[in-house]
């Protein structure tokens, strides 16, 4: 094949590659056992990492991208894509990431940020990227650097769903807020949320942000991927709810069947049954400021 | 005339605006419905099946009961369309990647398919695609996709990247290894409702 016609990384390719994820459930893994747990179940993705969120609020200390050989042994065992998380304006860690040929690169704000100023200029990468958000402007911001898919933050590790509601509803009351608002209206939007002018009249004109939409941050059971769903994600993370319960496989298979029937409460309620406990969690309300994760990014 | 496209995941919307501007363009009356479970197939004049992940998408199509109405759809000589990860449902045989998966397949089409034939995502690409029915490129894009590796004599090879396969024609069954869906450029879209109109 003549290599110098084909083009490598356009955003065309990277939103696109999220756009394949939509109505799945991309689910947390530390060893390929897991990984393949997570594929037989239905996952679209899974995400590697060297810990899940909830055991790294647990064990505190500076969290960092996952060992290399982790997420290679992971590659290896799947047929799905693989997500690699690195710290907010690491891109020495997106790089070593892309290297490893992980599919797309997670700038988390579960991982203990290496830049409080700066997150990394995604347009850089041939490999996309997915951020948090908990607001209209910070997914500007994102998807300006060159995000090709964006997540609600939520509050990472808790099994704790309110956080994810929280700024998904956010996201969604302004975009609709947008509608039938005049040009220089919407200059004055974009000025006050800080993102910047073009995204702010694109997402006026398609009434949605201009990239894929994940729920994240605290989804823990098949109700609360299929009431992320029902508030209009385009699918689900599931961090810690999975491998944190008391049945991985059937909690994994319950929450990708409840994601594709989310508006069925008849097939949700079948699905909910037997399926063991959830992980256990903490609320929201009881974590010290200190520890909250979501404030992590701008 | 109703047209349908698989949604139990993967670039769903993509395809039905597709679908819903080629009907128009083309002055045609139409009705695109989405597809999540068994009982709809049956009324649909042609398929999509979407992007997505082959892996999930297979799962799921066996747990929803829809694989069996697809078959008697293709029997009864309904055009079908599969796009990246639905040329690899459509296929009779995978590589040890669809293999190692239990990959379900669908069986429609004589081929013998490799699940990522063109590299993970890094190695993606957009591409101008010689294409026999279009008198001018189209430009291509390639998502983690897979190719045709093996075509049986009743597979017409529509366009090939070095040895590999990536549009192929079996009676009413189209496999593309890319996503016209993903543009703007509705040519694809027209020669499938070609089969149709």
């Amino acid at each position: 094949m003549e290599l110098e016609k084909l083009r490598h990384g356009t955003e065309l390719i990277k939103r696109g590659f999220a756009k394949m994820q939509k109505g799945g459930v991309i689910m947390d893994v530390v060893n390929p056992e897991q990984a393949k747990i997570a594929e037989e179940a239905g996952a679209v993705a899974v995400m590697a990492l060297q810990a899940v969120p909830a055991d790294i609020r647990k064990e505190g200390g500076v969290a960092r991208m996952a060992d290399p050989k982790i997420v290679a042994d992971i590659i290896d065992a799947v047929t799905i894509p693989v997500m690699g998380k690195a710290r907010i304006g690491h891109f020495v860690e997106a790089e070593i990431l892309e290297a490893l040929g992980v599919d797309m690169v997670d700038e988390s704000e579960v991982l203990t940020p290496a830049d409080h100023k700066y997150h990394i200029d995604k347009t850089e990468f041939t490999v996309p990227f997915v951020c948090g958000a908990r607001n209209l402007g910070e997914a500007l911001r994102r998807i300006n650097e060159g995000a090709a898919m964006i997540r609600t933050k939520g509050e990472a590790g808790t099994g704790d769903v309110s956080e994810a509601v929280k700024h998904m509803k956010q996201i969604m009351g302004e975009v609709r807020s947008l509608k039938g608002k005049t040009k220089e209206e919407l200059i004055a939007v974009a000025r006050h949320i800080e993102a910047p002018i073009e995204l702010v009249l694109e997402t006026a004109e398609m009434q949605r942000i201009p990239v894929v939409n994940f729920a994240a941050g605290g989804v823990a059971t098949p109700a609360d991927a299929a009431l992320m769903m029902r508030m209009g994600a385009d699918g689900v993370f599931v961090g810690s709810g999975i491998f944190k319960s008391e049945n991985p496989e059937k909690m994994a298979k319950a929450i990708v069947e409840a994601v594709n029937n989310y508006d069925n409460p008849q097939v949700l309620a079948e699905v909910s049954k037997g399926i063991g406990a959830g992980m256990k969690g903490i609320s929201v309300d009881s974590i010290p400021e200190s520890d909250i994760l979501q404030t992590r990014g701008w | 005339m109703k047209l349908g496209v698989i949604a139990i995941q993967g670039d769903v919307s993509e395809h039905v605006e597709a679908l819903e501007n080629a009907l128009k363009q083309r002055g045609e009356n139409g009705k695109v419905v989405t597809i999540k479970h068994k009982g709809i197939v049956p009324e649909c004049d042609a398929l999509v099946l979407p992007g997505g992940e082959s892996t999930t998408l297979g799962k799921l199509l066996m747990r929803e009961g829809i694989a069996d109405e697809i078959r008697e759809m293709n029997a009864a000589g309904k055009p079908i369309m599969g796009t990246c990860a639905g040329l690899i449902l459509l296929a009779t045989a995978g590589d040890e990647q669809v293999a190692k998966t239990h990959q379900h397949l669908l069986g429609l089409m004589d081929t013998k398919v490799n699940r990522n034939a063109f590299g993970r995502q890094r190695d993606s690409f957009e591409i101008g695609l010689e294409l026999p029915f279009l008198d001018t490129q189209y430009n291509a894009v390639f998502i983690r996709a897979p190719g045709i590796v093996e075509a049986g004599k009743d597979v017409k090879v529509l366009a090939k990247i070095d040895d590999m396969i990536v549009a192929a024609e079996q009676g009413n069954v189209l496999a593309l290894a890319f996503h016209p869906e993903l543009t703007d450029d509705l040519r694809v879209h027209q020669y499938f409702l070609d089969k149709l109109f």
